[in-house]
């Protein structure tokens, strides 16, 4: 093995949660009643189109979610040794990116550096000029006069090539489809086209190839260009808005871990049994919401920090620090945005308690935990549901202002909001450094917008009569 | 009325309780006045000494909840919980670890919050009402589709990029007003204009889209029915009819925050240089300084409570159908 595979807890959890997820659509399939309201979601152009583009970030995350130590060089014949840096299978995929550092900022596409330094021409002289850059179009001679057409010729190469896989694994699936519903292909073709399918098979087939001639030909460039140019110390700045999903999207996913638990239990507890229980679960939940969340947060971000700083021997490497941190703040996001859920969740049980078939079930003598099991949980899931699809962009947006504060994710790990952190600072500068924000921003806005269209779509086709009012 | 306003405000009594352990426990239990001196200080080259000199100084050297050492009394009014914890009760926040007093700078701080908020929240109010009711009027239109869309694209921007956004564009390319800073008195008011700005328009994205259901959940009511089968127009209809009763649930919804309008935006103040509460936070937490963090915490807390408590009492104004029980 050249490499030692290495767990972080997060990737743990994500993966746990994962599993589950399949686990949960397998379930639904299975069930009339549940997969109404999903096929609904797919049968609506928005909600697919969405699904697709939340896949697509969900699949970088998964991707950059492997990680392990590099091999780095041979001890012995037996012994290898292994690197104290940790990778993910998207570093490799991504490895000239990752690895290729230039010494400044260079602008996107550029051959050469942001910055004009001393340098020697021909004649031996000393003069201010532009540098080249190490890696940035280093295969050009003349830069000046090829970079257009060379960049043109990549793109187009990559096209080509996404197109004719794309076309292919379409028209397998298509075929596919048709051998299965005895369907003649080319009547299955005219139907897609037409878009005359029970799914919104021609939009999905669109948004595929938008997302696959984006991903080969941002790839391909990459090989030779920094397409969002470099940041201060010289990396790659689309390198480190790919890197940033995996954050984004843990942190919008693991903070259900804690949110849900809390969430489901106590609201139901305190709905279904009413007296002191309901008092006691009232007060905790008025009380932490009366803590401004930001403050709260703040307090203990602050904590952690002094625990770290306390404790800093206690981790291996920076990574699993930084993991830990992340860790942190799934945890303490979570604990502050409880209290919502649990309150929709508490007056539902409040009504459900009162419907005919709980008093029937009590009459029949069945156990009030099988009764909170069976007959009010699954009646209150669609709630749970729409609130995580809900809060999920709001996570997204979150991270970034708390790393902006410096009370979000480890300042070492690549974030959105560190993005924008380090990239404010350059505002100042003339001509502007616009495209860090501008990288930052564009994966940001296409994740939470996506998210939240498709959060409409859960909604109206889970329940159009909750959460309606609120914000 | 005065007999439930009491007890409304009795009942807050318990979460004020509740919030104060609360942060009495982040701040003294889960992390000793050690862990805070050692990260002050730094870890290295830091003798016993100089941690007991910093706790001194500031008050952490007293024991967390009953003093043995005292008799009587002071036994428990000389710990660190009744010096720190039990006086925010009165608003005695104490001095910071920085060694200001924090209730004066809380004072002075307050008015630039304030001066930021109001118009924000006025301003915003009025343009997003206007807006929600424009496209309430065009309804099941592509008109309204487009709106909607554009709203949910709105919220989907982080409120970085609005501030980013606008000091970029007005402030730097455009070149009208100063992009950060801070005056006295009427000269303030240019540095005012981004910020305000830039507020409002973040806020327009998600006060529509959320208007507009309330707009719309009001045109479906039988009164307006009612009142355009009596032959009013639809202008009447929406002005005279949806507008007033639609204004009761969003202006409820808006007394909540009155409060805490004290505390001022963090972003926003932090972005322009406004001296308000706001940015005191912001550099409280970025010093470490936990003193203040500690008080904002229960300064944040009161004020929420008292925009739940004033809210309770305008929804009884504004609906005589709610009984005082």
């Amino acid at each position: 093995m050249s490499i030692q595979p290495t767990f972080l807890i997060t990737d743990l959890l994500f993966f746990a949660l994962t599993i589950s997820l399949i686990a949960f659509v397998f379930v639904v399939r299975k069930r009339p009643h549940l997969s109404r309201p999903w096929s609904q979601v797919l049968k609506s152009t928005t909600g697919s189109v969405s699904l697709m583009i939340l896949l697509f970030y969900y699949a970088i995350a998964l991707v950059d979610s492997v990680h392990f130590h590099p091999r780095v060089a041979q001890a012995t014949e037996s012994q290898y040794q292994y690197s104290s840096e940790v990778h993910s299978l998207l570093d490799v995929l991504m490895t000239p990116m990752r690895s290729r550092m230039e010494k400044t900022f260079s602008a996107p596409l550029a051959t050469h550096s942001f910055a004009k330094e001393m340098m020697q021409n021909e004649a031996g002289q000393l003069q201010r000029d532009y540098p080249r850059l190490n890696y940035g179009g280093a295969h050009l001679a003349q830069p000046e006069d090829q970079k257009a057409a060379d960049i043109i010729s990549i793109s187009l190469q990559a096209s080509a090539q996404a197109l004719f896989y794309w076309a292919l694994i379409w028209l397998f699936m298509l075929w596919l489809y048709s051998q299965r519903n005895n369907q003649g292909l080319a009547t299955l073709l005219a139907n897609v086209l037409k878009a005359k399918t029970t799914y919104p098979l021609r939009a999905i087939a669109i948004t595929s190839a938008v997302l696959m001639l984006l991903t080969v030909v941002s790839m391909q460039l990459g090989q030779h260009y920094h397409l969002f140019g470099t940041d201060k110390v010289g990396q790659d700045v689309f390198y480190q808005a790919v890197k940033s999903v995996r954050t984004g999207i843990l942190i919008g996913v693991l903070t259900t871990l804690i949110t849900l638990p809390l969430a489901i239990l106590l609201g139901a507890l305190a709905g279904f049994f009413r007296g002191w229980v309901d008092d006691v679960i009232q007060y905790i939940y008025t009380t932490l919401n009366s803590i401004p969340h930001v403050l709260l947060i703040a307090a203990a971000v602050l904590l952690l920090q002094v625990y770290m700083s306390g404790h800093a021997d206690d981790f291996d490497s920076l990574t699993e620090r930084a993991d830990l941190r992340l860790l942190f703040l799934c945890l303490i996001l979570g604990i502050t945005s409880w209290t919502g859920l649990c309150r929709l969740l508490r007056a539902e049980t409040f009504k459900l308690r009162e419907m005919e078939y709980i008093q029937a079930a009590e009459a029949f003598g069945v156990s009030k935990f099988k009764i909170l099991m069976r007959h009010v949980m699954p009646n209150f899931m669609h709630i749970v549901i729409i609130s995580v699809v809900l809060d999920f962009s709001g996570l997204v947006l979150a991270e970034a202002v708390l790393s902006y504060i410096n009370i979000g994710v480890d300042p070492s790990m690549n974030s959105w909001g560190n993005m924008i952190n380090q990239a404010r600072l350059e505002m100042a500068r003339d001509p502007i450094v616009w495209w860090s924000l501008s990288a930052a921003f564009v994966f940001m806005f296409t994740l939470v917008l996506f998210a939240n269209l498709f959060a409409d779509v859960v909604r109206d086709a889970l329940d159009p009569r909750v959460v309606r009012g609120e914000q | 009325m005065s007999a439930y306003i009491i007890r409304r405000m009795l009942y807050a009594i318990p979460i004020l309780i509740g919030i104060n352990l609360i942060t009495f426990v982040l701040f003294f239990v889960v992390n000793s006045p050690d862990d805070m001196a050692l990260m002050q200080l730094g870890s290295k080259h830091t003798t016993e000494l100089q941690i007991e000199d910093w706790k001194r100084e500031r008050g952490y050297h007293l024991p967390l909840l009953y003093n043995a050492e005292q008799s009587g009394l002071a036994a428990v009014t000389e710990t660190i919980f009744y010096q720190k914890s039990a006086k925010l009760f009165v608003f005695d926040f104490g001095s910071s670890d920085s060694g200001r007093d924090i209730g004066y700078d809380i004072s002075q701080r307050m008015w630039p919050s304030l001066a930021l908020a109001i118009p924000t929240l006025l301003v915003g109010l009025l343009v997003t009402i206007t807006l929600a009711l424009t496209i309430a009027f065009f309804r099941g239109t592509y008109i309204d589709y487009w709106a909607v869309i554009i709203c949910v694209a709105l919220i989907s921007i982080s409120s970085l990029f609005y501030i980013i956004g606008g000091q970029f564009l007005i402030g730097k390319l455009l070149k009208i007003v100063p992009i950060s800073g801070f005056d006295t008195g009427l000269h303030a008011l240019k540095f005012m204009i981004l910020p305000v700005l830039i507020g409002i328009v973040g806020g327009i994205g998600s006060n529509t889209r959320w208007y507009r259901t309330i707009f719309l959940e009001e045109i479906n009511k039988d009164y307006v029915r009612t009142a355009r089968s009596k032959g009013l127009s639809e202008q009447m209809v929406l002005f005279k009819h949806v507008l007033r009763n639609a204004l009761i649930p969003i202006l409820t919804g808006v007394v909540v925050v009155l409060p805490l309008l004290f505390m001022g935006s963090l972003l926003t103040e932090n972005f322009f240089g406004i001296p308000g509460l706001g940015s005191y936070t912001i550099d409280a937490i970025n010093r470490q300084d936990f003193a203040i963090v500690r008080a904002m915490v229960f300064l944040g807390s009161v004020l929420y409570i008292i925009g739940l408590v004033l809210t309770d009492i305008s929804y009884t104004l504004v609906d005589p159908r709610i009984r005082l029980s």
